[in-house]
């Protein structure tokens, strides 16, 4: 393993440090418990808080996207791994207003039971929480016999448009009406063409020869639907173009926002590619690309690979997405 | 072990499950990285290591032992072991609540409420290729035994027995709960890692 750091037990810490200081104009970084990641003037009165978290190792997600716009707090866990409910109930406190708060969470069974264990924490101390599950992932086929779908790179745009309607003053149903509409318009899917290496494990998460990629592959290097030889970058793009578009609703003339995201370890370059081939299927079938957004947003440590993210838009997520964000990862209209 | 588990003989028992989880970690990690994401190990070697230094302190009787054993687990683990594992041990305390030392019949209500727990919790039945595959026939190991007159010791054996082939069972199935769910028929022929600390955790004693 050769990897950019000081010791692998340091590596959240130490990342996290950094991060709170290269940010300390939008936000503020707590180590106890750890760690919080909260917007700088949090809580904001009256505003709905957003509170998101899950292992480490996606960055820029969650950390990225705390500011004005996006989200109150990120919590992040241990690589790849949950974060407890405690550092969860210590970033709802920080950041509640009063107003109630929305935990935005990654349908993965630890992210669920250690938010679910949070948000029954917050409420014994009377802070009202919603939960918003993301669930995009189209890899996983038949929800009855897994853990159900994962939450993938769609959680970027949940965490957009649901932060845009709680800086508006949208109420606390409200923010969590919206959140659980953009999930259920989103279809994300993955590939990998090298795995990566958690710090503290030391070895590959798995392995692929040097022809091999891996097809629905999840944000933690977990293994997806199949393993097949490479091909070009169209036909892999067809792949997982093909099952998000098979489980859309969506039709010739509605409006999509595309996300073509890198796990890490792909150049923008190579994303292009990807996105310049979803735009030409896209166009094909009559449909509208109205927003788009290419870069590495959710990403599996230094994992090369990427994912394909339609969200099917109406005017009003259309609208909340364009608002003003001022986060480490996403910047417009601030 | 003696054949009652009375407030020192349960923090002799943790400081063993400690010791083991500690001697597995690689393993554990091992199994985790084949059919989910490579962290059960430490995740569990840094959980019951928060455990062991809180051993030092004073307890009334092996509920408050075994409550403490659950609230870091859930402060400390994360991941889904950590609210899995500390719902197994706060069900378990609350079971034995008002005992001040554990008989056979004290040891298998402990298990029942810890297998019950679990599975509530993670909401998983048997056969799902989870832990519970190791908690519930453990419960009914340990409820046969302590039927039959067993002490503590023999209780915990017959459980740790129980867990250890549930354990092995998991191997040739699918997995429908937790990240090895996302394998299909690829996670046929691995063993469920959290069977495995199960199994470890019962069999500590020994």
């Amino acid at each position: 393993m050769k990897k950019l750091i000081n010791d692998p037990e340091d590596v959240v810490r130490e990342s996290v440090q950094g991060f709170g200081h290269a940010h300390d104009d939008i936000l503020t970084v707590f180590e106890e418990p750890p760690f919080v990641i909260a917007r700088k003037d949090a809580p904001v009165a009256g505003k709905v808080a957003l509170v998101s978290g899950g292992g480490s190792g996606h960055e820029p997600l969650h950390g990225g996207f705390v500011g004005r716009g996006m989200l109150d707090a990120a919590v992040p866990g241990p690589v790849f791994t949950s974060p407890t409910p405690d550092p969860i109930l210590a970033a709802t406190k920080a950041v509640d207003s009063g107003a109630g708060v929305v935990h935005i969470v990654k349908n993965y069974t630890g992210d669920v039971l250690n938010f679910e264990t949070a948000a029954d924490l917050a409420l014994a101390e009377g802070i009202e929480v919603e939960t918003v599950l993301v669930d995009d992932d189209v890899a996983v086929k038949d929800s009855l016999y897994t853990a159900g779908r994962r939450g993938v790179a769609g959680t970027m745009l949940v965490e957009k448009i649901a932060g845009a309607a709680a800086e508006r003053g949208d109420d606390l149903a409200a923010v969590a009406e919206i959140g659980r509409r953009v999930n259920a318009n989103t279809r994300s899917m993955g590939l990998a063409l090298a795995p990566c290496t958690v710090p503290h494990a030391g070895e590959p998460s798995f392995t692929l020869d040097e022809t091999e990629v891996e097809i629905g592959i999840g944000i933690h290097g977990e293994p997806g639907r199949e393993r097949i030889a490479i091909e070009s970058a169209d036909a892999l793009t067809d792949r997982l173009l093909e099952p998000i578009l098979e489980d859309l609703p969506i039709a010739s003339g509605d409006d999509v926002l595309v996300l073509v995201n890198g796990m890490g370890g792909t150049p923008q370059s190579e994303l292009y590619i990807v996105y310049r081939r979803v735009a030409e299927v896209l166009a094909e079938r009559g449909i509208s690309v109205t927003r788009k957004i290419v870069g590495n947003y959710v990403t599996s440590l230094e994992m090369q690979g990427a994912s394909v993210t339609l969200l099917k838009l109406d005017a009003e997520m259309t609208e909340l997405y364009d608002a003003p964000v001022h986060t480490a990862a996403l910047r417009w209209g601030l | 072990m003696a054949g009652v588990l009375d407030t020192a003989a349960t923090v002799s028992w943790i400081r063993a499950i400690g010791a083991v989880i500690a001697e597995q970690e690689q393993h554990l990690t091992t199994l985790d990285r084949t059919i989910g994401d490579g962290d059960h190990g430490a995740n569990m070697r840094r959980g019951f290591a928060a455990v062991t230094e809180k051993l030092d302190g004073e307890f009334a009787d092996p509920e408050e032992v075994l409550k403490t054993v659950a609230t870091t687990l859930i402060s400390t683990v994360g991941g889904a072991s950590g609210p899995l594992y500390g719902t197994a041990f706060l069900k378990g305390s609350m079971a034995v609540k008002g005992r001040a030392e554990l008989d056979g019949a004290g040891v298998a209500a402990f298990i029942r409420g810890a297998a019950d727990g679990v599975k509530a919790r993670g909401k998983a039945e048997a056969g799902d290729k989870t832990m519970v595959d190791a908690w519930l026939p453990a419960a009914e190991a340990a409820e046969a035994a302590a039927a039959d007159g067993a002490d503590a010791q023999a209780v915990l054996s017959a459980a740790a027995a129980a867990a250890r082939k549930g354990a092995e069972e998991t191997e040739p199935i699918v997995a429908r709960k937790g990240r090895a769910s996302y394998l299909g028929e690829r996670a046929i022929g691995h063993r469920d890692p959290g069977a495995e600390s199960t199994a470890f955790i019962l069999g500590a004693a020994e």
